[in-house]
C-alpha cells in the first residue's frame, strides 16, 4: 500500500459529448453544448439556456428494472460509472467486495423525479407517490445506485458542498485509498433542469438570463452576468499506486494535492475580521493544495478555474490566481464555457481535463470570452494551447461553492511513466 | 372493478410498470411460486407494485402483509381476498 492515489478510468457525459473521448475532441474543437432548454418548458422563466447532455437513452444502457427508480442525473452516473470502470479495466472478480467503495458529490439530489412525485402527492393523494421516492430524490442516490449496481461495499458516502463537491469527494477518496482500500469511484455527476431545480437555482441570483447561448456565460469577461446551469460531470477511478502498478494499469495521472478552504457569510456570525476588507479563504486553498503537492507554483502548467463569471467572484479568483502565481503568470482556462456549471459535476470533469490534457500536451480553450485587462489573467482562448511537454506535467483546479466552499486540486502527471518508459500511460483510443 | 379477479397477467404488468422487468424472467405461469427474490423483485417493487394494484382495483393492501408476500401467488391471494376501498 502506498500513501499515493492514481486515477485509472474516467467516465464522462457531458453537455458537449457522450463519453469521454466525444467530450474531449468536442472540448479541443471549442463545441459548446449549450442550448435551449429542452427538458421542461423553460419560456415562463428569466433563465432559458442549459448545457443538456446530447443523445443520452438510457434504455440504451441500463437494465430497464432500474429506469422505474431513478432520477434522470442518476442514469447518466450509472452509466459514466460504468464507463470509468471499463476503461480502468479492473477484474473485480479479484477484489473483495469491501476492497472497493464509492464517494460522489451531490448538489440537490434527484429533484426531477421528486418533483414528479410531488406533484402527483399534491395533486392526486399519496397512493400515487411512487415508494422509490424513498430514495430516488436523495443527495446520497448516486452513491448507492452505483454501489449495489458494482458490489462495492466498502467506504462509501456523499459529499454535498455544492460545485467545490467535484474536488471535496475526490478527496475524500484519496483519504479512503490511505486508509487502505484499493479502489474508489469518486467524482460528481449532477444536474436538476427541471422546474423545481430550476427555482432553486434561480433564487442563487447568480444565473445569466441571456437568450444566446454563446454569450450567456462569460466568465472574466467585462461582460459576466452569472452562468449557466449544465448537467452531467465526470466519475474517476481511484486506486491505490501500488495496487494499480501491480495489476499492470494504464495511469491517467496522479491526485497529489488538496485543499479546502471556507469563507463565512459577510457580516455572519462566522465573520470576526468584520465583512468586505476580509481577503477570501481561496488563495490560501490554493497555496495549501500545492504545498499537499508539493509542487512549486512554477511547476504548474494549467489552471481550470471556477469560473463564475460574476463579477465580485471572478474579480476574487483572479486575485487569488495572480497572487500565487503572478499577473499573466500561468495559463487559465475553464472549458466550463462549453458545458455550463455542472454544479457538483463540474469540478469533476475539470479534473478529467485536467488529466487529458496532461496526458495530449494541449490546453482547451475558455470559449466566447474575451478576458478583462483588469484581472491581468492569461485566459486561453481561441485555439487549445500547446503545452510544454514539461517533465512533470501538473495542473490546478479550482472550484467553489455557493455558501463559502473553496477547494483546490492538484493534479500530475506522475504515475503514469510517461517520462520513463512506455506502456502504462493511457492512450487515446480507449473508447 | 373490486370484484374483478386480478390474474397473473395484470400482476405481471403492474410489476413491470412499477418496477421494471428482467430480459431474462418472463412472469408466466412457471414463476407463481418463484420467490420474488429470485424473480429480482424487492422489499420496495413489491410496495410499489401493491400500491398500483390498490389504485387500479379499488382495494387496500397492508404495507407489511404485501412487502412479505414471497410469491407472486401469494401477491396474487393477498390482492383478491382484499377488502375493497372504503367498503
Amino acid at each position: 500500500m502506498s500513501e499515493t492515489a492514481v486515477v485509472t478510468g474516467l467516465g464522462v457525459t457531458a453537455p458537449n459529448g457522450l463519453g469521454t473521448e466525444e467530450y474531449w475532441t468536442a472540448t479541443l474543437e471549442g463545441c459548446g453544448g449549450i442550448g435551449p432548454v429542452t427538458r421542461f418548458d423553460a419560456s415562463p422563466y428569466p433563465a432559458r439556456l442549459a448545457g443538456e447532455v446530447p443523445g443520452f437513452v438510457a434504455d440504451d444502457h441500463l437494465p430497464n428494472r432500474l429506469l422505474p427508480q431513478t432520477d434522470h442525473m442518476t442514469r447518466l452516473a450509472l452509466v459514466a460509472a460504468d464507463w470509468a470502470m471499463a476503461d480502468a479495466r479492473v477484474e473485480t472478480a479479484g477484489y473483495g467486495e469491501f476492497d472497493m467503495g464509492v464517494m460522489t458529490a451531490s448538489s440537490s439530489g434527484g429533484f426531477e423525479f421528486g418533483q414528479n412525485e410531488l406533484r402527483r402527492l399534491w395533486s392526486k393523494g399519496s397512493k400515487y407517490v411512487s415508494a422509490y421516492q424513498s430514495f430516488a430524490w436523495f443527495y446520497a442516490v448516486n452513491t448507492g445506485q452505483i454501489s449495489i449496481r458494482n458490489g462495492m461495499r466498502g467506504p462509501s458516502g456523499v459529499l454535498v458542498s455544492d460545485q467545490a463537491g467535484g474536488l471535496d469527494a475526490v478527496a475524500q477518496a484519496r483519504r479512503q485509498i490511505r486508509k487502505g482500500t484499493k479502489l474508489i469511484l469518486s467524482g460528481g455527476i449532477d444536474g436538476s433542469i427541471c422546474p423545481w431545480g430550476w427555482a432553486a437555482q434561480l433564487a442563487s441570483g447568480r444565473l445569466s438570463h441571456s437568450a444566446d447561448p454563446d454569450r450567456a456565460y462569460l466568465p472574466f469577461d467585462p461582460a459576466a452576468s452569472g452562468h449557466v446551469p449544465g448537467e452531467g460531470g465526470a466519475l474517476l477511478v481511484l486506486e491505490d499506486a501500488d495496487a494499480a502498478a501491480a495489476r499492470g494499469a494504464s495511469v491517467y495521472g496522479t491526485i497529489a494535492g488538496y485543499a479546502a478552504t471556507f469563507d463565512p457569510r459577510p457580516g455572519g456570525p462566522g465573520d470576526h475580521a468584520g465583512g468586505s476588507g476580509r481577503e477570501p479563504a481561496l488563495r490560501r486553498a490554493i497555496e495549501l493544495a500545492l504545498a499537499d503537492a508539493g509542487v512549486p507554483a512554477s511547476g504548474i502548467d494549467v489552471v481550470f478555474a471556477d469560473a463564475a463569471a460574476i463579477p465580485e467572484l471572478d474579480a476574487a479568483e483572479a486575485a487569488a490566481i495572480t497572487a500565487v502565481f503572478g499577473p499573466y503568470g500561468v495559463p487559465v482556462t475553464a472549458p466550463k464555457t462549453m458545458t455550463g456549471r455542472l454544479y457538483s459535476g463540474g469540478a469533476s470533469l475539470d479534473l478529467a481535463a485536467a488529466l487529458l490534457s496532461l496526458r495530449d500536451h494541449v490546453i482547451p480553450p475558455t470559449t466566447n470570452v474575451s478576458p478583462a485587462a483588469g484581472y491581468r489573467l492569461d485566459v486561453v482562448t481561441g485555439p487549445p494551447r500547446p503545452a510544454p511537454p514539461a517533465a512533470a506535467g501538473a495542473a490546478l483546479v479550482i472550484a467553489r461553492g455557493y455558501g463559502g466552499f473553496n477547494s483546490a486540486m492538484v493534479v500530475t502527471a506522475e504515475g503514469t511513466t510517461d517520462d520513463s518508459t512506455e506502456g502504462t500511460r493511457k492512450g487515446a483510443s480507449h473508447e | 372493478m373490486s370484484n374483478q379477479e386480478i390474474t397473473l397477467d395484470v400482476l405481471a404488468r403492474a410489476l413491470l410498470e412499477s418496477a421494471g422487468a428482467d430480459e431474462h424472467t418472463e412472469l408466466n405461469n412457471e414463476v407463481m411460486d418463484v420467490d420474488f427474490d429470485e424473480l429480482g423483485y424487492d422489499s420496495l417493487a413489491l410496495l410499489e407494485t401493491a400500491a398500483r394494484l390498490e389504485r387500479d382495483h379499488g382495494i387496500e393492501l397492508d404495507d407489511d402483509a404485501a412487502t412479505s408476500a414471497k410469491t407472486p401467488r401469494e401477491l396474487l391471494e393477498l390482492a383478491n381476498s382484499a377488502h375493497s376501498a372504503g367498503s
